[in-house]
């Protein structure tokens, strides 16, 4: 092995570990976000990839003269869907299985691994394909039958290279958006054998068909998540732009999705106005290439045994929270991650969950009660750009402020509270604020205070404690001899 | 007209000119300024911070001090939207009926200070000489909470003498945040190295904004790389005439 090939070799077994997506036992985002924020070529693929799909969103929306109207009627569709989940599911469930599917409910990530298991022991499958599903990857199931001697093979063409490059996604929609060809022609020629390979965007797709063609045909079990479950007709909708999705679902005898209860829409046609507003906010088409719906089986066409593996893992618990239930409206279009100006910094892993960017700093927190992923909901500067982008109007900036309070709340009750430097500000504060001159008595000392370690009229380029962190890359300016309400009086009424 | 001015209190206690300033625009436009004396803050910093429990006292005494004024002025978009986006919200929490119907009578008289010039009081041009080159950054409350769009760059561009060059990604947060600008210095900073980038290729001296907040943040990058470009509040913009110039 070359002094390089161990250089890398470290280098990537650092940022495999630092990129843990277990909220449970991810770094919390500040530390996370300062590793990836040193690594340029990282934050020029993010930069680069979200400026385009940006750019592609926004032509689409522009020639859309109603779409405010589209966000209207989206966000009420997810609320009814929400608001009657009980009665929609169940109606799903009824026709999905009354057309021959099976469905499955599963209250967390393990009961659903193994419901899934399950299934394929009874096929004895040992080796299934995957279309892109992101509750999959929430309930770590690649790793799970692996455990297990399955062999999971994703047929996305990013997850594909974020299973052969041994990586993790970073993204709702294009998890594999912080690499760059010429990493992913590195990834391919390693994994595929394939030394002669050029970063030619065409032969790589290329190489990807050939490497998965293979397995399309031999693979007898698929497993998918689901876009949609379409309530009044018992239906499984699967949207995506490769082919590979139309594959799996036509070509195996199998198939397995396994899908979020929040998922579930009441009416085919509720599809006429999501149809329009996921594709435009995902990818920046009109409409997706391949759209496919299973409303169960039919006989002699596509997979004879069908199953929809229906999970809650903190989802219910979510809908108990008045502000908080908003989150489930989302359709996983990944705008807000395109749009936000940290995750345009940082990209994806520095959020230490699947679910990166605004929708997973709300997300994720609540779908783990609380108890971890708390610096998530800070990791905004609440500026509300992915509120705008939102094509089902969740009111992010909102339940990130909400979900604050409700990280403070549970210190509160901690011992330990008492000695955190910024509750005893904010505490002081607050007393401060409280009263008119207790407020005024506060700004005198400060400016007595400053009196006593500054000269003239001199910047700070250094301070003591938690406001030291501005000082690392900003200065602050002397507070003024004056302040304006000493100005007003002195003035008197005019 | 008769103007409550709520100064919010980061401006009473580090931008005082820019309340002078405020002032005396209005005044030069034939209005009379009030300033409650017992207000303080508006609890955005609390409230955003997580502690919505200690924002709504604040919240309550900002509303019982400005019930009665004709027009509150306030130059500061993020304190507008604190108080419209989320008082409402703390009054219901709290069950305090009193204080949801005293914001519900309030909230149509509230006014950031270039709305209130542009919208209520129907003036583009208020007199100022400004002879400097001029860039304006639009902070996300104003942008995205009180839609001020253009409102701002009309009263910019009526000004005499004034220079005014677009700032590119004007959409894009500078990365302050609050005490996101600490929490997450890191990130922030990165926003920040943006957001000062595009105001160097601009080749303006001056860059303004309707928040102080932003103003402050930027300016702390760009004096510290002693980048020879000042920030200066919007009102301090338009308070300058030929005869006593800003």
């Amino acid at each position: 092995m070359s002094l390089v090939q161990i250089e890398r070799g470290s280098h990537e077994a650092r940022a495999h570990d630092a990129h843990t997506l277990d909220p449970r036992t991810a770094s919390p985002f500040p530390a996370a976000a300062k590793i990836d924020l040193r690594d340029t070529q990282l934050r020029r693929n993010v930069a680069r990839a979200t400026d385009t799909i940006q750019r592609k969103r926004a032509a689409l929306v522009e020639e859309k003269t109603d779409w405010q109207a589209l966000r209207d009627a989206g966000a009420a569709i997810r609320r009814e869907a929400l608001t009657n989940l009980d009665r929609y599911l169940l109606e799903f469930e009824e026709r999905f299985q009354a057309a021959g599917g099976t469905v499955h409910w599963a209250a967390n990530a393990s009961e659903a691994n193994r419901i899934v298991l399950g299934i394929l022991r009874e096929h004895e499958a040992s080796e299934v394909i995957k279309i892109k599903s992101m509750t999959t990857a929430e309930i770590g199931l690649n790793d799970f039958l692996a455990r297990h001697d399955v062999a999971a093979y994703e047929t996305d063409l990013a997850e594909l290279i974020l299973q052969l490059g041994d990586d993790q996604p970073s993204h709702i929609v294009v998890p594999a958006l912080h690499k760059n060809r010429q990493q992913v022609r590195e990834i391919f020629a390693r994994t595929m054998g394939l030394p002669d390979l050029t970063d030619d965007p065409e032969a790589l797709t290329a190489a990807a068909r050939r490497y998965l063609r293979e397995k399309f045909l031999r693979v007898k079990t698929a497993i998918c998540g689901g876009n949609f479950l379409i309530a009044e007709t018992g239906g499984l909708a699967i949207v995506e732009s490769e082919g590979n999705g139309r594959m799996c679902l036509t070509l195996p005898e199998t198939l397995i999705a396994i899908v979020g209860i929040e998922k579930v829409i009441p009416r085919f046609a509720d599809l006429e106005v999501l149809l329009q507003t996921l594709p435009r906010s995902a990818t920046g088409e009109r409409m997706n290439p391949y759209n496919s719906i299973w409303s169960g089986v039919v006989p002699g066409d596509g997979p004879k045994n069908m199953h929809v593996v229906l999970l809650d893992n903190g989802r219910t618990r979510v809908l108990r929270d008045a502000i908080g239930r908003q989150t489930l409206q989302c359709i996983r279009c990944g705008a807000c991650q395109n749009a936000c100006p940290v995750y345009r910094q940082t990209g994806g892993h520095a959020y230490g969950s699947v679910y990166a960017g605004p929708i997973g700093a709300i997300l994720t927190p609540q779908l783990e009660d609380m108890r971890y992923a708390q610096s998530l909901p800070y990791a905004s500067s609440l500026c509300g750009a992915c509120y705008e982008v939102c094509p089902v109007k969740i009111n992010i900036p909102e339940v990130l402020v909400h979900l604050r309070a409700r990280v403070v709340d549970r210190g509160r009750r901690k011992l330990a509270s008492l000695f955190d430097q910024e509750r005893a500000g904010m505490m002081m504060m607050a007393a401060v604020f409280a009263n008119r001159s207790r407020y005024e008595a506060a700004q005198r000392l400060a400016r007595t205070a400053q009196r006593a370690v500054r000269h003239g009229d001199a910047w700070y380029h250094w301070l003591p404690g938690m406001a030291g962190r501005w000082t690392e890359t900003r200065d602050l300016a002397p507070l003024p001899q004056q302040t304006f309400r000493e100005w007003w009086q002195q003035r008197g009424q005019p | 007209m008769h103007i409550s001015l709520f100064i919010t209190c980061y401006n009473d206690t580090l931008f005082p000119r820019t309340g002078q300033s405020v002032v005396r625009v209005l005044e030069r436009l034939g209005h009379t300024v009030e300033f409650p004396l017992e207000q303080t803050c508006c609890g955005q910093m609390h409230f955003n911070t997580g502690y919505a429990r200690e924002a709504y006292p604040l919240a309550k005494r900002f509303v019982e001090i400005f019930a009665d004024a004709e027009a509150v002025c306030i130059p500061s978009s993020s304190c507008v939207a604190m108080i419209r986006e989320y008082y409402p919200a703390l009054a219901r929490e709290n069950g305090d009926a009193a204080m949801a119907a005293a914001v519900d009578r309030l909230l149509p008289r509230l006014f950031e200070f270039s709305e209130l010039l542009v919208d209520r009081l129907g003036v583009t041009d208020v007199g100022a000489y400004f002879p400097h080159r001029v860039t304006y950054h639009a902070s996300c409350h104003g942008l995205r909470s009180l839609h001020l769009g253009d409102k701002p760059m009309q009263l910019l561009r009526a000004v005499g003498g004034l220079e005014l060059v677009p700032l590119e990604g004007l959409e894009q947060c500078c990365g302050f945040g609050g005490t996101f600008a600490v929490k997450n210095a890191d990130v922030s900073a990165a926003m920040l190295t943006d957001k000062t980038r595009a105001v160097l290729n601009t080749r303006a001296e001056v860059c303004t904004a309707c928040d102080n907040s932003c103003l402050m943040h930027m300016q702390g990058m760009l004096h510290r790389q002693f980048a020879g470009v000042r920030t200066l509040h919007i009102a301090e913009v338009l308070a300058g005439t030929e005869d006593a110039p800003a």
